[in-house]
């Protein structure tokens, strides 16, 4: 209730040491429909659910190629993601001009970051209103981040935002430790099937998701809708098998899965 | 009292010759591998052919610093173009594209002397002829660099393509045949070779289809 009195500005800090206007644009994250994230050590794969506002219109693109080495998945004010989806791809041809060389994820997200922090320090801006998954290959591997409206930034194994995204996360939660090692085809079912869960009953089809994919010798691009069919066929055909197979997992699986996707639980802002 | 001239100039001319030939369904863009300065030779193995997008191949003499500096901001404008319409440049679009990154610079040009060649709209070969500052021409053949003057009236003589503007439009792509188009720019680079000092080493073809980029190398006199 007392949340009213220190809201009204981003410039004023509540007297518990909060940014109300900052909280508020991360709710704004968790209203989007779902994003998902998750990597191994050669491949990443971003997936989102697509939601279309009624049956006449075409659905929302939430997945963007920033550069053929890099790719964001949004979710949130998709109209704030795609001027920051432009920032990035900037940036990225920016740095490929001078330095004739990809530029390293961490770097980008450290410039997306600084953006976003800007906004919460400035009385005549609003925080961006989305949230970001980032998925790249450098030198140094593949990488997922997770950009925040607040400016903070995390990265992961594997990560889900947006509405019914606890759904996701718990899957991936159980699975996260495998991910390292899978194949690419591996990769691909499980963000499938980490989107299915957010869809809790609802039968999937891909048309209903948007895959993309990026890796060593791969360059940046979405699986077309055939692809992911093939893959969907391969578990919904016998969907008690397989339901019987993960409540299996779960009793067997340590709950001690703090790592990458505990991290995202201990974000400030998120009370 | 005579007006003091600078004693440093900014560009340097590395010579060499670049021609580009345009089909009813192919293009051929040469250029020859020599890069001098004044009378000295910097590398018999450099490429002046650079391809820009899936159907727009670029070759340009002059300086190839500036050359170099063009084909980076040309490539960025590119990148930026499929991003935002979901497909490549076509070749008219980045004849005019080039045409606008040279004008911008009008005022201390990019010392490069282009020709653009690839396929149209319609998967006709198509050429594009510029000046340093951006003035441009679609052609059925052209020549630039050091040996234009040896090499243009041959292919004048040969392909005499008519002009753009006469009424009604013709089709200034040549008749001939890939291969007729091909050991054409063979022959006239070999006769350049042998009167024009910057040109030479070895030739470097492109020739651009709907199906894809073939090249083909032909060694020239060295001397």
């Amino acid at each position: 209730m007392f949340r009213n009195q220190y809201d009204t500005d981003v410039t004023t800090w509540s007297p518990t040491g909060r940014l109300f206007q900052v909280e508020y644009a991360m709710e704004a994250v968790k209203q989007g429909s779902a994003a998902i994230g998750l990597r191994s050590r050669s491949h990443v794969v971003l997936a989102c659910v697509n939601k279309a506002q009624s049956e006449l219109s075409s659905h929302q693109r939430k997945i963007f190629k920033v550069d053929d080495h890099i790719g964001v998945a949004i979710a949130g004010l998709t109209a704030d993601g795609r001027v920051l989806s432009r920032y990035m791809r900037s940036e990225s041809i920016n740095h490929s001009f001078t330095y004739e060389s990809p530029l390293p994820v961490g770097r980008l997200v450290v410039h997306l970051a600084d953006k976003a922090q800007v906004c919460t320090q400035r009385s005549w801006k609003r925080p961006y209103g989305v949230g970001l998954l980032v998925g790249g290959l450098d030198e140094s591997g593949a990488h997922l981040y997770y950009n925040c409206p607040s400016g903070n930034y995390f990265e992961y194994q594997a990560f889900a935002i947006g509405s019914r995204s606890q759904a996701a996360k718990t899957y991936l939660e159980r699975r996260f430790e495998s991910f390292g090692d899978s194949s690419r085809e591996d990769l691909i079912k499980d963000a499938i099937l980490a989107v299915r869960e957010t869809l809790q009953g609802e039968t999937l089809k891909s048309s209903l998701c948007t895959v993309a994919i990026l890796g060593v010798d791969e360059p940046f691009h979405f699986l077309d809708q055939e692809a992911i069919q093939k893959v969907i066929d391969t578990f919904e055909k016998v969907p008690e098998e397989e339901e019987g197979e993960d409540e299996a997992e779960a009793g067997a699986a340590q709950p001690a899965e703090q790592g990458g996707a505990g991290a995202g639980d201990v974000a400030p802002m998120e009370m | 009292m005579t007006k003091q001239h600078a004693n440093w100039s900014p560009y340097d001319n590395n010579g060499g010759t670049c021609v580009a030939i345009a089909g009813s369904d192919y293009c051929v863009i040469a250029a020859d591998t020599r890069m001098s300065t004044g009378y000295s030779i910097l590398s018999r193995d450099y490429s002046k052919i650079h391809k820009l997008a899936d159907k727009a191949v670029l070759s340009s003499s002059g300086f190839q610093a500036d050359v170099k500096a063009l084909q980076k901001v040309l490539k960025s404008r590119h990148l930026i173009y499929q991003h935002q319409h979901n497909k490549q440049m076509s070749c008219p679009a980045m004849a005019q594209l080039l045409s606008n990154t040279l004008y911008f610079k009008r005022f201390f040009p990019y010392y490069a002397f282009n020709v653009l060649g690839g396929l149209d709209e319609e998967g006709k070969g198509c050429v594009f002829t510029y000046d340093a500052v951006g003035s441009y021409e679609r052609v059925g053949y052209g020549a630039q660099g050091s040996g234009s003057t040896l090499i243009m009236p041959f292919l004048d003589n040969q392909l005499k393509s008519p002009s753009p503007l006469l009424l009604p439009k013709q089709d200034s792509n040549t008749p001939l045949s890939e291969a007729e188009a091909v050991d054409l720019v063979k022959t006239v680079f070999a006769s350049a070779t042998e009167r024009d000092i910057y040109t030479g080493d070895k030739l470097e073809i492109m020739i651009l289809k709907a199906d894809g980029i073939k090249t083909e190398l032909m060694d020239l006199r060295k001397d």
